[in-house]
C-alpha cells in the first residue's frame, strides 16, 4: 500500500469533498424554494427549472465562451419559468402542486429538446478556488477545491437570513406567506408578491442547475438530474424555512450522495444500489421525523398548502 | 374572488370549431418524405441519444457512413426503450417506411423483442448488436454482430501499465455483465503483462448513464491514489473530462474522446461498426443470405484503437504495437490458463487457451486476480 | 338567456334539473377539449418558430397514431399501461391526495409478479396468472398505501413522499433483480427467474395488443362505478371535498385514505404484472420505462375521472406512437413529444380556472 492512498480515511474525505461539490445545486434550489414558500406558494417544478438552467447555462457558455454568462442566462431562464408558475398559480382554483408537476414535465421536455445540439460539444466550465493548497495530500487538495458559486450560496444564505428578519421586503414576504388577509389589509398585493418570489426562486434554481453542467459533473446530458429539485423542496421543510439551515441541510445531502461511490472505492461493493439510495431514504426519514399531522410545523408559513 | 363571467359569442365559438375541423381534415394527404422504391431502406434504432460521445454515437457514425452508399436510405430513431415500444418501432419502420434491414443496437432489444418481430416479418432482416444468436432457438432472418473490443482494452491496459506511477488503475463500469467483465479482465491482464503487481479497482454505478455517479466514482478513485482510469458506460464523456480536470490519465472507450482530454488521453478502445454494417447492407443489395453470427476483432476491422496521446512513452508504444501486430495475425491469446479469479478460484486451468471466438468467453462471470471488486 | 321569463307559480326546479346536469357535463367536456386545442395552437406556434410546418407535424401525428389499423394498435398498446398507472393517481385524488408514485408501485408489483410466477410455475396457467396478479396488486397497493399512511398519520406531504418512495422502490428493485433474486442464466441482462412460456399472457385475439389493455379498461370501469355510484365512493369524495366535514360526519377518514391509496397502487402493480407476464417473461431493468410518470399526466388531463382516463390515455398513447414518425420523417428529436405533453399539461391546469365562469354553463336562474 503506497503513501498516496488513504485507505478508509478516504471515505470521510470523499464525503466531505462530495458534500461541498454536490451540495451547491441543492443549496441554490433550496434557497430559491425557501423564498417561494415563505411567500406562501410551493413550487414543485424546480426539477424542470434545474434541468432547464443546466441546459441554458451550458449552451450559452458554449456559444459565447463565457461560463459566467451561462450562469446568468440560466438564472434568467429559471426566472421565466418561475414567472410562468407564479402566474398560472395566481389564477383562482388552480392547484399549485399540480402546476409544479406540470412545470417539471414541461421544463424537462423543453430542456431536452433545445439541448440536443449541446450534448456533444465541450463548453468552458467555471473555475475553482484552490483553498486546499496548504495540504500536502492531493486528496485533501481536491476535496477543498471549492467553486465560487458555493461561496456565493453561503453568502446568499446569510443575506437571506438577515433580510427576512430586518428588511421591509423580508417582512412583506413573510406576512404574505403567513396571512394573506393581513397583507391585503395593509395594502400589499398578495399575488404580485408571490409571483415575484416564485420568479426569484426560479432564478436561483436556474443558477443551481447551471452549476451541474458548468462545474460538476461539468457536462450536459439528459441524465444530469435525478430528483435533486424535489429533494430540495423536502430540504426546505427539514430546514424549517430558515435559510442558514438550508445551507447545512444541503451539505448533509451532498455528503449522502457521495457515500455510495466512496464506499465502493474502499472495497465495500455489495448493495451499491442501496447505498446510492441513501439521499432519498435520508430525505424521507427526515420528513417523517419532523412532520406532524396535528400541530402546524413550527415556522411554517401559514398559507402554505403543503402543511394544511 | 372575482365573479366576472366570460361570454364568448356563439359565432366566435363556431368559427373556432370550424378551424379545428379543417386542421383535422387535412390529415393523411400530407407526407414529407417519399422513399424511392429502388432504394434499400435500413432502419437503425438507438437506446440513447446519438451524440453521446459513446456507445450510441459509435453506431450512429456507422449509420452515417452507410447513408453515403449508393442506393441506401437510412431511417433512425433514438431513445427507444427496451420495452414493447421497440417492437412497435421496428414494426413501424417496416410497415410505414418499408425497411428491409433493421439494426436494433441495444443489447436488451434482443430477447424477446427482436425475436418476436423476426418471427412476424420473415422477409425482413434483423441484425442485432451483441445478442447471443443461436441457430436452434432463433429465427433465420435474425442475427447478431459484435466486436472483440476486449482486445483493445488489453492494449489500453498495456499502455496504462507503462503510464501508471502508483500501480493502481481504475475501471468505472455500469453493471457486472459478461461483456463488461471481459473488458475489465482484459484491461487488467494487459497492465499486468507490463507489471504483475498492478491492481485494478472497479466501481459499478448501477446503470448505463448516470453522469453524477460516474463523476463521483472517478473522484473517489482518484482520492484513493489511482492515476489511470478507463470505463464501460454508455457515455464516457463525464469521466474523461473529470480525469482531465484532476490531471490523471484516461483511456477511452466506444468512440474517440481525445478531444476532451488533450493531456491525459492515452489511447482508446473504439468500435468500427461500419464493417459489420457494410456486410449486412451488401448482403441485402446482392440478395445473398444473411450472416447470422458476425464476430470480429482488430484483425477483421470490427474494432480499432485511438491514436496514442502525447503522454504515451516510446516503450509503451513499442510494446503495444507489438501485441497489436500479433493480434492482427491471430497469434495472441488473452484468456489462457492457468488463470485465477480474485477469490482464488482457478477459472482457466493450465494448458487451456480460449481464442477470441470461443463462446465460453461470452459467459464470463468472474474478475481476475488483481481486480478489487465483486461480481 | 334573459331571466325575465314568466315564472309559473309552482317551482321549476325539477324540470330544469336534467339540463343542469347536461350543462355540467358539457362544461366538463368543452373546457378540456378547448384547452387541448389551445395547447395544439401553442405547440404549432413553437414548431413554426423552429422552422417546421405545424400542419405537417399534426398530420404526421395523426398518421402515426390513428390513420390505420396498424397505427391504432400501436396507440392502444402504448395506452394500456397508462390507463392503470393513471388510476394510481386518480383514485387517491378522490380523497384529495396528490400522489405521483405509480412508477414505484409498478416496478415492485412487477417484481412480485415475477417471483410468484416463477414459484408457482408448475401449476395451471390460470392459477399462476391469478397468483401473479394478486401478488402484484398487493405489493403495489401496499407501497402506495404507505405514502397515504405517512400523509394521514404523520402529516408528510404525499407528493414528495410518493416520489421519494419511487426512487427507493427502483433502488430496491435493482438490488434484488441483480442480487438475491437474479437468474444465474441471465448473464448479460440481469433478470429474475423466468415465469415460463406457458404462463405468459397473450394477445387479444385478432389484435396485436396484449390483454393488459383489457385489465386497464376493466379496472377503470370498476373504479368509475365504485367512485360515482356507491356509498363507499361517495364517502371517498366527501373526504376529498372537505376533510373536516367528513370527520364531523363520522367517516373513518384514515381508512378511506388508505383504501383509496391501496386501490390506486394495486392498479399500478397490475400494470407491472402485465409488463412482466405479457412482454418480458421476467422482471428486469426494462420494466423501469416511465409509465408511472406518463400516467400522472393522463390522470390530470382526465381530471381524475376514471372513465375519462380511457380516451385521454388513448390520446397520449397516440402521441407517443407518432413520436417515432416525427423522428424519422421530420428529423425532430424524441423530446418533441415531451414538449407537446408539457404544454398540454400546463394549459389544462390553467384552464381549471375557467370552470364556473362561462355564463352558458351556469345553471339557469329560476
Amino acid at each position: 500500500m503506497d503513501g498516496t492512498s488513504l485507505g478508509w480515511w478516504g471515505v470521510p474525505i470523499a464525503v466531505l469533498g462530495g458534500a461541498i461539490r454536490v451540495s451547491t445545486p441543492f443549496l441554490f434550489v433550496s434557497l430559491g424554494e425557501c423564498l417561494t414558500e415563505k411567500s406562501g406558494r410551493i413550487n414543485l417544478g424546480l426539477e424542470g427549472i434545474l434541468v432547464m438552467g443546466a441546459m441554458a447555462g451550458y449552451g450559452i457558455s458554449y456559444l459565447t465562451g463565457s461560463p459566467w454568462l451561462g450562469v446568468l442566462v440560466a438564472g434568467f431562464a429559471g426566472l421565466l419559468l418561475g414567472l410562468l408558475h407564479g402566474t398560472v398559480c395566481s389564477l383562482p382554483r388552480v392547484n399549485d402542486i399540480a402546476v409544479g408537476i406540470g412545470l417539471m414535465l414541461f421544463g424537462t421536455g423543453f430542456a431536452f429538446f433545445l439541448g440536443k445540439p449541446f450534448v456533444q460539444p465541450k463548453a468552458p466550465t467555471l473555475p475553482a478556488l484552490h483553498l486546499g493548497d496548504w495540504a500536502s495530500s492531493p486528496q485533501i487538495q481536491a476535496a477543498l477545491q471549492i467553486n465560487v458559486l458555493f461561496i456565493i450560496g453561503l453568502i446568499l444564505a446569510l443575506a437571506m437570513s438577515w433580510a427576512f428578519r430586518n428588511t421591509r421586503w423580508g417582512l412583506v414576504v413573510r406576512m404574505v406567506g403567513d396571512s394573506a388577509d393581513a397583507a391585503r389589509a395593509m395594502g400589499y398585493q398578495v399575488n404580485l408578491v408571490r409571483v415575484l418570489s416564485t420568479a426569484v426562486g426560479g432564478f436561483l434554481a436556474g443558477v443551481g442547475g447551471s452549476f451541474l453542467s458548468l462545474y460538476y459533473p461539468g457536462s450536459w446530458n439528459e441524465g444530469l438530474s435525478s430528483g435533486q429539485g424535489l429533494m430540495a423542496v423536502a430540504l426546505v421543510i427539514f430546514a424549517r424555512w430558515r435559510p442558514l439551515h438550508c445551507f447545512y441541510a444541503a451539505l448533509l445531502f451532498g455528503g449522502a450522495s457521495a457515500l455510495g461511490p466512496a464506499l465502493q472505492s474502499v472495497g465495500v461493493s455489495s448493495g451499491y444500489y442501496l447505498f446510492n439510495a441513501t439521499p432519498y431514504v435520508l430525505t424521507l426519514g427526515i420528513m417523517i421525523a419532523t412532520c406532524s399531522p396535528r400541530r402546524n410545523l413550527a415556522g411554517a408559513p401559514g398559507e402554505l398548502s403543503v402543511t394544511r | 374572488m372575482s365573479t366576472k363571467l366570460l361570454n364568448p359569442s356563439r359565432r366566435e365559438l363556431l368559427k373556432a370549431m370550424a378551424a379545428a375541423g379543417v386542421v383535422a381534415g387535412v390529415g393523411p394527404a400530407v407526407t414529407s418524405r417519399a422513399f424511392a422504391a429502388d432504394k434499400v431502406v435500413v432502419g437503425v434504432i438507438y437506446v440513447g441519444p446519438k451524440d453521446d460521445y459513446g456507445y450510441n454515437q459509435a453506431q450512429a457514425q456507422a449509420a452515417a457512413a452507410i447513408k453515403k452508399l449508393p442506393g441506401v436510405t437510412v431511417i433512425e430513431e433514438e431513445k427507444v426503450p427496451e420495452t414493447v415500444d421497440v417492437q412497435k418501432t421496428m414494426a413501424s419502420m417496416i410497415e410505414q417506411d418499408g425497411a428491409v434491414l433493421i439494426f436494433p443496437t441495444s443489447f436488451g432489444y434482443f430477447d424477446p423483442h427482436v425475436i418476436k418481430m423476426a418471427e412476424k416479418y420473415p422477409k425482413v432482416r434483423f441484425a442485432h448488436c451483441g445478442g447471443l444468436w443461436n441457430e436452434a432457438k432463433h429465427p433465420k432472418n435474425s442475427g447478431s454482430y459484435f466486436g472483440y473490443i476486449d482486445e483493445c482494452q488489453y492494449l489500453n491496459g498495456v499502455v496504462a501499465g507503462y503510464a501508471t506511477k502508483s500501480k493502481k488503475l481504475g475501471f468505472i463500469a455500469a453493471k457486472p455483465i459478461p461483456q463488461v467483465l471481459r473488458n475489465i479482465n482484459a484491461f487488467t491482464l494487459g497492465a499486468q503483462s507490463v507489471n504483475p503487481a498492478i491492481t485494478t479497482q472497479v466501481i459499478f454505478t448501477g446503470d448505463w448513464a448516470l453522469p453524477v455517479k460516474e463523476a463521483e466514482a472517478a473522484n473517489s478513485m482518484i482520492d484513493q491514489g489511482i492515476d489511470v482510469i478507463t470505463m464501460h458506460v454508455d457515455s464516457p464523456k463525464v469521466i474523461v473530462e473529470t480525469c482531465e480536470r484532476r490531471g490523471i490519465y484516461v483511456c477511452g472507450y466506444h468512440a474517440n474522446q481525445a478531444a476532451l482530454a488533450p493531456k491525459g488521453y492515452l489511447t482508446g478502445a473504439e468500435w468500427n461498426w461500419l464493417t459489420p454494417y457494410t456486410v449486412h447492407v451488401k448482403a441485402v443489395q446482392e440478395g445473398t443470405p444473411m450472416n447470422n453470427f458476425l464476430r470480429g476483432g482488430l484483425k477483421e476491422g470490427f474494432v480499432k484503437t485511438s491514436a496514442y496521446g502525447a503522454a504515451v512513452s516510446d516503450a509503451a508504444k513499442k510494446n503495444a504495437d507489438g501485441v497489436k501486430a500479433k493480434m492482427m495475425k491471430d497469434e495472441f491469446v488473452i484468456f489462457k490458463g492457468p488463470l485465477k479469479d480474485n477469490t482464488g478460484k482457478v477459472v482457466i486451468p493450465g494448458g487451456t487457451a480460449y481464442k477470441q471466438q470461443d463462446v465460453v468467453l461470452e459467459q464470463m462471470n468472474y474478475l481476475v486476480a488483481g481486480v478489487a471488486g465483486k461480481v | 338567456m334573459s331571466s325575465s321569463a314568466v315564472l309559473p307559480v309552482t317551482g321549476t326546479r325539477p324540470a330544469a334539473f336534467p339540463s343542469d346536469r347536461l350543462r355540467r357535463a358539457a362544461e366538463a367536456i368543452v373546457i378540456p377539449v378547448g384547452a387541448l386545442l389551445v395547447a395544439m395552437i401553442v405547440f404549432g406556434a413553437f414548431m413554426s418558430m423552429i422552422g417546421k410546418d405545424p400542419l405537417e407535424v399534426y398530420a404526421l401525428i395523426y398518421k402515426g397514431a390513428f390513420s390505420s389499423g396498424f397505427a391504432w394498435q400501436n396507440t392502444l398498446q402504448r395506452a394500456a399501461p397508462l390507463i392503470l398507472t393513471a388510476l394510481c393517481v386518480a383514485l387517491p385524488a378522490q380523497t384529495g391526495l396528490i400522489l405521483i408514485g405509480g412508477e414505484g408501485a409498478l416496478v415492485l408489483g412487477g417484481l412480485a409478479a415475477a417471483v410468484i410466477g416463477h414459484a408457482l410455475s408448475g401449476g395451471s396457467p390460470m392459477t399462476v396468472k391469478i397468483g401473479m396478479a394478486m401478488a402484484a396488486m398487493f405489493v403495489g397497493g401496499g407501497w402506495i398505501a404507505l405514502a397515504g399512511a405517512l400523509r394521514h398519520y404523520r402529516g408528510v406531504n404525499e407528493t414528495i413522499s410518493s416520489l421519494l418512495l419511487t426512487y427507493i422502490a427502483i433502488a430496491l428493485f435493482n438490488h434484488f433483480v441483480e442480487g438475491p433474486l437474479r437468474d444465474p442464466a441471465s448473464l448479460n441482462k440481469p433478470s429474475t427467474m423466468p415465469i415460463g412460456d406457458a404462463n405468459m399472457v397473450g394477445h387479444i385475439p385478432g389484435m396485436d395488443v396484449h390483454w393488459g389493455l383489457v385489465y386497464g379498461i376493466a379496472f377503470c370501469i370498476v373504479a368509475y362505478v365504485l367512485v360515482r355510484h356507491t356509498v363507499h365512493g361517495f364517502a371517498l369524495r366527501i373526504v376529498g371535498g372537505n376533510v373536516r366535514a367528513a370527520k364531523l360526519a363520522g367517516l373513518p377518514v384514515g381508512i378511506l385514505i388508505l383504501v383509496s391509496c391501496f386501490l390506486g397502487g394495486a392498479a399500478a402493480g397490475l400494470a407491472g404484472m402485465a409488463e412482466v407476464a405479457a412482454v418480458h417473461g421476467s422482471a428486469n431493468a426494462s420494466l423501469i420505462a416511465g409509465y408511472g410518470y406518463a400516467g400522472i399526466l393522463v390522470s390530470f388531463i382526465a381530471r381524475h375521472n376514471p372513465l375519462a382516463i380511457l380516451p385521454v390515455a388513448t390520446l397520449l398513447g397516440g402521441i407517443a406512437a407518432s413520436g417515432g414518425m416525427l423522428q424519422r420523417r421530420l428529423d425532430l428529436p424524441d423530446a418533441t413529444v415531451l414538449v407537446l405533453e408539457g404544454i398540454a399539461f400546463m394549459v389544462i391546469l390553467a384552464s381549471e380556472t375557467l370552470y364556473g365562469r362561462f355564463r352558458m354553463f351556469q345553471p339557469r336562474e329560476t
